[in-house]
């Protein structure tokens, strides 16, 4: 009997790096711009989708990805509002993965501007799972608290932008909307920062036009 | 909070290894997990135990490497490790610095048994 030890230094992650850059190279040859939107459970991800489809529609096509442990529900909401979406079930995973992605990606049609991705409700591990996306957002709604950025802070960490939702309820909170973006900027200097309530509209044009930037950036880099 | 899948992909690698040495078993797997990683150690080492039976790595240690996160500055190019919950440059407080270590899950090494002369 002989024993041998074996130097493997194989990243775990590796398969899933590799399957998000492959996601980032299609859509950004179709000139699709990706966006993944991470927050806890009932942050808001899918009525701030609703309420981008109705702004964005005339002006950009989009398309939803939607993640979650079980049922087709969320899916069903953005189809109600005319937006082309897939429903991925985990079957009880905590996050989405490239791969669940990648299987999606031939379905979603070549002529749409946005493709958003709704990540299973977790301020945990979907942050660790690169999905191929251009922009990752992370959503933080007023009754959560303002400690969270500090709390989670690989999500803040990874993120593009942070948008503070249901800004609506601020007034009945004891939320400080400027010590979470302070919180969140003395962590990832540089995040864009945006305020809305999807419930009323506001703010969601400033975040589309963000958006709409973000994609002429891809286009004109791709031209 | 997704432990069971990673130790999943841990034991495609233990397989895949074993089979290339031509090894009966796998006796120690040492593996690097980033503070960052979003991974808790406690956590994969209950699902390894788990995993394991029935196994080829039946009889196997895990080892578990903590890897700190360090931080580099882009402004004054200082490299040290993370200091309590801040993310700025412990030499210039700057606060554009680049996570350079902290977010590992590697499989370092293992220790295969091969049976026989
Ligand atoms: N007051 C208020 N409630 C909101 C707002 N956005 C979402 N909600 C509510 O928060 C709950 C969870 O929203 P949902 O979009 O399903 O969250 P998700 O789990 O992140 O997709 C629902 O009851 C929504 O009606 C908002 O801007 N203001
Ligand atoms: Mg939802
Ligand atoms: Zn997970
Ligand atoms: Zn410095």
């Amino acid at each position: 009997m002989t024993t041998k030890t074996i130097s493997v230094l194989q990243d775990l992650l590796a398969t899933n790096k590799q399957a998000a850059a492959a996601i980032r190279q299609e859509l950004s040859s179709r000139g699709i711009l990706c966006i993944n939107l991470l927050s806890s459970p009932g942050s808001g991800k899918t009525t701030l989708l609703e309420s981008l489809a109705d702004r964005l529609r005339g002006r950009y096509r989009m398309a939803v990805i939607e993640g979650d442990i079980e049922t087709e529900r969320d899916a069903e909401r953005i189809r109600a509002k005319g937006i082309p979406a897939w429903q991925i079930t985990t079957g009880g995973a905590c996050h989405l993965e490239a791969r669940m992605i990648g299987r999606v990606l031939s379905h979603v049609p070549a002529a749409i501007d946005f493709l958003f991705i709704e990540n299973v409700g977790n301020l945990v591990c979907p942050a660790s799972y690169d999905l191929g996306e251009d922009l990752r957002c992370v959503l933080l709604s007023s009754p959560e608290g303002d400690d969270k950025p500090a709390k989670y802070p690989q999500a803040f960490l990874s993120a593009d932008c942070l948008i503070l939702t249901k800004a609506d309820l601020v007034p009945y909170l004891p939320f400080d909307p400027a010590k979470a973006a302070a919180e969140a900027l003395s962590i990832k200097p540089g995040l864009r920062i945006f305020t809305v309530s999807a419930l009323r509209g506001d703010g969601v044009d400033e975040l589309a036009a963000y958006f709409a930037e973000a994609l002429e950036r891809l286009r004109s880099a791709r031209a | 909070m997704h432990e069971l899948s990673l130790i999943a992909s841990v034991f495609d690698v233990l397989e895949e290894n074993a089979r290339a040495h031509g090894a009966a078993r796998v006796t120690k797997v040492v593996l690097q997990v980033g503070r960052m990683s979003g991974v808790v150690p406690d956590l994969l080492e209950s699902a390894f135990d788990t995993y394991k039976q029935g196994t080829l790595a039946e009889g196997a240690r895990l080892e578990i490497v903590d890897v700190p996160v360090r931080l580099c500055c882009s402004d004054c190019g200082g490299e040290a490790a993370r200091e309590d919950s801040d993310f700025s440059c412990a030499a210039c407080g700057s606060r554009r610095v680049e996570i350079v270590a902290g977010r590992e899950l590697v499989v370092e090494r293992i220790e295969l048994e091969t049976d026989g002369a």
